[in-house]
């Protein structure tokens, strides 16, 4: 791993730390900081962001007394909740209500040790980096899942089903929908992913971002796939019983989430730190910024889906479409590596147009009530 | 080998956001469907129709504000009318037409507030809610124009109301009335075509129309499954025969077509209310009645149409100065009568939607 040592070398290449090993460690230690204080510091902001904006969404103007703008306001709520009594219920699973949050937090963190916030700049430059992305992501649901079995509520419990069913569900639309840009960049490797893309991905493949941000809203438990929470039914879901800092982990978990998968989005379809004039964790943070907006609007305007049409929607409608885009993409791959990328775009956005149109004449509103 | 599965009992309520105030359904739910369920009623119980009968009819006026809290004005309406037919008091020309203005506004607030809390219900993150609460709060300032209160508002007398209206009044409603079209317009444009709430709402928790009669279903809910009964037209009070206006109706009695409904009546509110002013005459606003006046002996029931179906009350006199009996008949709570058949075998997202498209007020309902 020679390309490791660049931090430890460029702090100052006559130390002892140049030396590979040492080096190594500095590495590690000034990325692994880096990373926790860049997402914990960015979740204070984008909740201020995101109530600010859906205040302005609503008509409203949103948190404006804490601080100037409000901006402490996210603090004063971080002071109150530490504060509180922390609560376990009597009949709860104790080991398992206990360690769900870290569970569920944990990996949310270590998936940004793969994005590079400028070349060649990120924690580990791992081969299989969008393999590793995936595999961790999914941990999150274990977590959720732990949470509401053990919190030996009928709520929470309702709650951890539907988040089964509907993380694993949307698991595979989210995959897939990276595999065509895998095809087109030749790298599992997202710092090379990120290299590769001097046109972003998004143009190359319109109907690959879009599963890709449906499947994640699905992912992050946003509208309309909120389901988990369901304030208007489930009252909290899964965190139901939570109280105190642990509440606090699962609230910091989702939007990390959120956060994470934004950056995901950026750095797989936006074109990642590439970007002229300014530096480049300027312009990281700045897509981010973009798709996390798109988010927040996407949840202050939407009504949530049911869990049938949820779920079908991922299977009937977003898995047959990932499939077609790999199929399309990787035929234009093999036989054509040269194509020009407004032709393979446009293919792909006709494919997405056609296949909406084609999906939406199978549309049937409502439902049906079970014979009972 | 089939996984040996229960139905749980889960306790929608008393205390859960989406069963407006605290009401309780004790549902069965296998999976995710409801197999049973059965409506818990009482946690707001305050004995109104006993304290009735220890009040004098003129102190019992503040206490219809507590009934339906988002529809003071027409508690008030109704009780006014029925004890002004058992005793025959005569309202004078203007404090009829203040009388239809006020009931109207009342029932814009209360049905933008029944849309709001029903898309709440379907997940939107309280936007419509807070679009349709600008026009609401808009509303209840001109409702605390005339009373000085904002949500109980204890303004009708016995023959007639118990101020004037303020000179700013009428233009501030007119204002009102100018701009609220498009604000409508606004809320269809946003809403009324979109796809999860086509979704989510068309042909969910269908009241046919045979079952809304039989369950004596009224107002929007009764509308909804296609049947044009209206009290303002079909036993006119006060001066609703004077005004032009339709009775919107729904065509298959599901969520979607309730919703439907109340957006329609809004408009033929703003219908009413645009004549109203245009036609409201000078004078006085009350025939002035004695503190403690004592109707003759006799019983009568009066209804209206309140903003959720017929609200009526069986007043019985004795002759002294307190009602012998009150009854009043709650349109929240017979609407609510074929709950369980609608909501079985939906599942639990749509029993919540059922429910808000029924919009009830849990003070009408325990009284």
């Amino acid at each position: 791993m020679p390309e490791l040592i660049t931090v430890g070398a460029a702090i100052s290449p006559n130390l002892p730390w140049s030396d590979w090993q040492f080096g190594f460690w500095i590495h590690l230690l000034i990325f692994g900081i880096g990373i926790i204080s860049l997402l914990l510091g960015s979740v204070i902001i984008f909740i201020w962001l995101e109530r600010r904006l859906v205040g302005r969404f609503q008509r409203r103007l949103g948190p404006n007394r804490a601080g100037p703008l409000g901006l402490l306001q996210s603090v004063a709520d971080v002071i109150k909740i530490l504060t509180k009594e922390d609560i376990v219920p009597s009949r709860a699973d104790k080991l398992i209500f206990w360690i769900a949050p870290i569970v569920a937090f944990t990996p949310v963190v270590l998936m940004l040790a793969v994005v590079p916030v400028a070349d060649g700049a990120l924690l580990a430059d791992l081969n299989i980096g969008i393999l590793f992305v995936i595999a961790i992501s999914s941990i999150t649901a274990l977590g959720v899942f732990m949470a509401g079995w053990a919190s030996y509520n009928k709520y929470s419990i309702l709650s951890a089903m539907r988040t089964v069913a509907q993380l694993v569900s949307y698991e595979m639309p989210l995959i897939l929908s990276m595999v065509g840009v895998v095809i087109i960049a030749g790298s599992l490797s997202l710092n090379d992913i990120v290299k590769t893309q001097t046109v972003p991905f998004i143009v190359l493949q319109p109907a690959g971002f879009f599963i890709f941000f449906i499947a994640s809203l699905a992912e992050i438990n946003r509208t309309p796939f909120d389901l988990l929470e369901a304030d208007s039914e489930l009252v909290a879901g899964y965190n139901i019983e939570y109280s105190g800092m642990k509440f606090a982990t699962f609230y910091l978990t989702e939007y990390c989430e959120a956060i994470v998968l934004s950056t995901l989005a950026a750095t797989i379809f936006l074109g990642g730190w590439q970007g002229p004039w300014l530096p480049p964790i300027v312009w990281l943070l700045l897509k981010i910024g973009i798709v996390f907006c798109f988010i927040v609007w996407i949840r202050s305007t939407l009504p949530r889906l049911r869990i049938d049409q949820v779920m079908g929607f991922a299977w009937k409608f977003l898995l047959p479409l990932a499939i077609l885009n790999i199929f399309v993409t990787s035929i234009f791959v093999a036989l054509w590596p040269e194509t020009p990328a407004w032709l393979m775009g446009l293919t792909n956005l006709a494919i997405l147009v056609a296949y909406i149109l084609f999906w939406s004449k199978l549309f049937k509103p409502g439902g049906k009530a079970v014979a009972v | 080998m089939a996984i040996k599965t229960e139905p749980i009992l889960l306790n929608l309520g008393p205390i859960h956001p989406s069963t407006h105030g605290v009401f309780r359904m004790r549902a069965l739910v296998d999976g995710e469907v409801i197999t049973d369920i059965e409506p818990v009623f009482g946690y707001l119980h305050r004995g109104i129709e006993k304290l009735a009968e220890q009040k004098s009819y003129r102190q019992f006026i503040p206490l219809t504000d507590r009934l339906d809290y988002v529809a003071s004005m027409n508690n008030n309406l109704a009780y006014v009318t029925a004890v002004e037919k058992l005793a025959g008091i005569e309202v004078p020309e203007r404090a009829e037409y203040i009388r239809v203005i006020m009931s109207e506004i009342q029932r814009i607030i209360s049905h933008l507030l029944g849309i709001g809390s029903f898309f709440n219900d379907m997940g939107t993150f309280f936007t419509p809610f807070f679009y349709m609460f600008i026009q609401k709060e808009k509303l209840t300032d001109l409702l605390e124009m005339v009373s000085g209160q904002r949500l109980l508002f204890n303004y009708m007398r016995f023959g007639g109301v118990s101020h004037d209206l303020p000179d700013e009044f009428l233009p501030a409603l007119n204002t009102f009335l100018k701009e609220m079209p498009a604000e409508i317009d606004k809320y269809e444009r946003l809403l009324k075509e979109n796809e999860i709430v086509l979704a989510r709402s068309k042909k969910v928790g269908i009241l046919s129309p045979d079952m809304a009669i039989n369950s004596s279903a009224s107002g929007p809910v009764l509308r909804a499954s296609g049947i044009e009964w209206d009290i303002r037209k079909a036993d006119p009070y006060s001066i609703y025969d004077r005004f032009d206006f339709d009775i919107p109706t729904g065509t298959v009695g599901d969520c979607y077509d309730r919703y439907r409904v109340r957006v329609e009546e809004l408009r033929q509110s703003i219908r009413i209310l645009e004549q109203a002013v245009a036609g409201i005459p000078k004078g006085k606003v009350l025939n002035p009645v004695p503190l403690r006046f004592r109707p003759p002996e006799g019983e009568v029931y009066s209804h209206i149409e309140s903003n959720k179906g017929e609200l009526g009350f069986h007043v019985i006199s004795d002759g002294s100065d307190k009602p012998y009996r009150l009854h009043i008949r709650a349109p929240s709570l017979l609407n609510l009568t074929a709950l369980r058949k609608m909501l079985t075998g939906w599942k639990i997202a749509d029993a919540i939607i059922i429910f808000g498209s029924i919009d009830i007020c849990v003070g009408e309902v325990d009284r």
